[in-house]
């Protein structure tokens, strides 16, 4: 049980974290300017130079990990929609750690997602 | 609590509104479908395996080797690539909170897909899920896509 708990905050919290690195790194190689493969490379070529970017995969990477573990032994309508909190956690990083302001509208927007997600699969 | 500022580009100019759009939608559509394909396809991987034990660590080796041997997590892991490929840049047009929420249309995709590829019945709380996400997503592409940097 406590293993259990331990791989579902590795999931949503370390998984959502390193997103916002890879959020954060983004931000900082500037905007991809046009939709074209040369201009996509270059720019994931920035990226790969910056701290951000290795700390977010190494804690995606983590969080990865724990999910095919948490998915060999629990059921996948139980998994999902404990992570659909991920969503929450990521709209309260984007605030403090990205510094995006998140409006009233945009969090009736993710809670409305937390709930779709977790009714999808729960009618699994 | 102040709000973190991150240096950005300083050369970037403004993006007009409809090219940030058109960016932004375009980057979460590729997102949309490599990502819940990749997703099922891990998942299908990893059922064939059975239970992982994670100790004695032998069998924890001899587990992800049983499933790094097999063609399905390869096609999915090739999805995945793709998927953090256009999340990355997604996330260089717009927002995190705005990226990642709007990629749960992924799920709409799955239902549809399910139905019209694999002639799945879809439950009625499965579309009424799917209505609701499509429904906080509309609530969400109301809102500007970047609330960070020069388009602020």
């Amino acid at each position: 049980m406590t293993l259990e708990y331990i791989l579902f905050i590795l999931v949503i919290v370390v998984g959502t974290g390193g997103e916002l690195c890879l959020g954060r790194a983004m931000k900082q190689t500037g905007e991809l300017e046009r939709l074209h493969p040369s201009d996509a490379f270059r720019l994931l070529g920035r990226a790969l130079r910056l701290k951000w970017i290795w700390i977010g995969v190494a804690m995606m990477a983590t969080a990865f990990f724990s999910l095919v573990t948490l998915l060999s032994f629990e059921d996948v309508s139980f998994v999902v929609p404990v992570t659909a909190l991920s969503y929450l956690v990521g709209a309260v990083g984007g605030i403090f750690f990205l510094g995006e302001r998140v409006s009233w509208q945009r969090w009736v927007g993710i809670g409305l997602v937390c709930i779709g997600v977790t009714m999808v699969v729960i009618s699994r | 609590m102040s709000s973190p500022t991150i240096e950005t580009q300083p050369e970037t100019a403004p993006t007009p509104v409809h090219t940030l759009h058109l960016k932004t939608y375009l980057l979460i559509g590729i997102m949309i479908i490599t990502g819940p394909v990749g997703n099922l396809l891990l998942a299908k991987s990893t059922k064939q395996v059975g239970e992982i034990r994670v100790w004695p660590l032998s069998e924890l080796v001899g587990a992800f080797v049983r499933i790094f041997g097999s063609f399905t997590i390869w096609a999915g892991i090739s999805c995945l690539i793709a998927f953090i490929i256009a999340y990355m840049l997604a996330l260089s047009v717009a927002d995190y909170s705005f990226v990642q929420p709007a990629a749960a249309l992924g799920y709409a995709v799955i239902g549809v897909l399910g139905v019209l590829v694999l002639h799945e019945k879809v439950a009625p709380l499965h579309w009424a899920g799917i209505a609701v996400i499509c429904l906080g997503v509309s609530f969400i592409r109301g809102t500007n896509p970047r609330t960070t940097g020069d388009s602020a």
